[in-house]
């Protein structure tokens, strides 16, 4: 069981570097979401620091979106995913090792471009600090509850937008206490520990059922 | 051994593909899956495996129910469908490798190298899938049937693409399967040399 993972998680991470362009996407998407913000609104220091939180974790929820439909629909159209439904191995158990590759991909990376958004905004760099870890945690959030709607929406047609639509409403605890704990540690008297537990919660609750969901998801869309 | 389906019933939206269906396989015996084209020879095929909700009817491996005892009759099962199950980016050793390991069986370089050789592919072991041909990206997927323990196969159409010698080695493999105690159902236009006594033939067009 434990080598399907394996073998599962370093196939998509092998495919993934054979074809670079789709890492890139998102990271790019990220920077220019965030970079037309202060050309859109102003280059005031005070307005930046008021908005960073927002719309960096804006800007991961739309990168996170957009590289959604493809956890599952390059192995549904090739048919390694009938494949995988048909092994003895737990399904929920090959669905994490691609979701946490999509976050290796996808999350990961956003986490570490994280601050150059920062300094675009201004942040100090103890909340640069506090950005980058309120992002470690909520990122694998969005791969995992995310993984459920590519699931769901697997070979419909618009399948990208319907997937867009569905998860986002499901993202907002993460993008309330994430923002929340950056806006926190930009105050600098209000204890940050609150945020981290809800967001470590959330994240928790996500590993135990989000893979199971997402297993249930998938054999009945390729039904 | 045997694999017994009874009374089963599968429709499309509203069409009934076929009713009734009752057949049984036991070891060293080969389905013959026969019907005009939207007759749901896939559709049953897939049904077998567990990728469709048949409306009616029980499907039993080993006298227990497919649907509740998942693990072990996947373990047994080995399933090709029309699509070959390969990734384009990745070279036909390490799909080999990846597909069974997934199945739960570790697959050498050097088993890799000798199915891939036997289906006529030695020297495209490090060419991306994507670079080789339709029927050589057959002959990858069916590779894998060399390489694989399970003693139920499932082939759907897995002529297709194939050219006169790798149908015959196909043949002759799928043979051997069967008659070392396998068992194989399969859709096909091709005759089998297989002796009549262990053939069975199905058509579903006599359950419409």
């Amino acid at each position: 069981m434990f080598d399907s993972f394996l073998a599962l998680l370093k196939r998509d991470l092998l495919l993934a570097l054979r074809r670079r362009s789709d890492i890139f996407t998102v990271l790019f998407f990220f920077i220019i979401v965030v970079s037309i913000f202060p050309l859109g609104i102003s280059f005031e220091k005070a307005v930046l620091q008021k908005i960073a939180p927002g719309v960096v974790w804006v800007a991961a929820l739309l990168a996170s979106t957009l590289a959604l439909e493809r956890i599952f629909a390059n192995d549904y159209a090739d048919g390694t995913l009938e494949q995988m439904l048909l092994t003895p191995q737990p399904l929920s158990v090959l669905v994490f090792a691609k979701t946490l590759a999509h976050w290796l991909l996808t999350g990961l990376p956003l986490v570490l471009i994280a601050p150059l958004a920062g300094l675009q905004y201004h942040l100090s760099a103890s909340t640069i600090g506090t950005l980058m870890l309120v992002l470690l945690i909520g990122t694998p959030i969005l791969s995992m509850i995310g993984a459920i709607g590519a699931a769901l929406t697997l070979g419909l047609r618009g399948g990208g937008i319907l997937v867009s639509l569905l998860v986002l409403p499901l993202y907002i605890p993460v993008l309330v206490y994430g923002s929340g704990a950056i806006e926190a540690a930009m105050q600098g008297d209000v204890s940050l520990q609150p945020y981290y537990l809800l967001l470590l919660a959330f994240l928790l609750l996500a590993l135990v059922f989000t893979p199971l969901a997402t297993a249930a998801s998938l054999r009945i869309s390729v039904e | 051994m045997t694999l017994s389906v009874n009374q089963l019933q599968c429709s499309r939206g509203d069409i009934c593909l076929f009713e009734g269906l009752t057949f049984e396989l036991t070891a060293g015996q080969l389905i013959w899956l026969e019907g005009k084209n939207g007759s749901g020879k896939t559709t049953l095929l897939r049904s077998l495996c567990g990728l469709f909700l048949p409306d009616a009817g029980t499907i039993k491996w080993k006298g227990e129910l497919t649907r509740s005892t998942e693990d072990t009759f996947y373990k047994d099962l080995f399933y090709l469908g029309h699509q070959n199950a390969l990734k384009l980016d990745l070279n036909p050793v390490e799909n080999l490798q990846v597909l069974s390991r997934l199945a739960g069986e570790s697959v050498s370089e050097e088993q890799a190298d000798e199915a891939l050789s036997r289906f006529g592919l030695s020297g495209y072991e490090e060419t991306p899938v994507r670079k080789l041909s339709q029927g050589q990206q057959r002959r990858v997927a069916l590779s894998r049937l060399l390489l694989s323990k399970a003693s139920l196969l499932i082939l759907d159409e897995p002529f297709v693409a194939l050219d006169a010698a790798a149908v015959e080695l196909l043949q002759s493999v799928i043979v051997t399967q069967v008659e070392q105690g396998g068992m194989a159902i399969l859709t096909t236009h091709q005759a089998l040399p297989i002796p009549e006594e262990k053939l069975i033939r199905v058509s579903l067009d006599r359950y419409v």
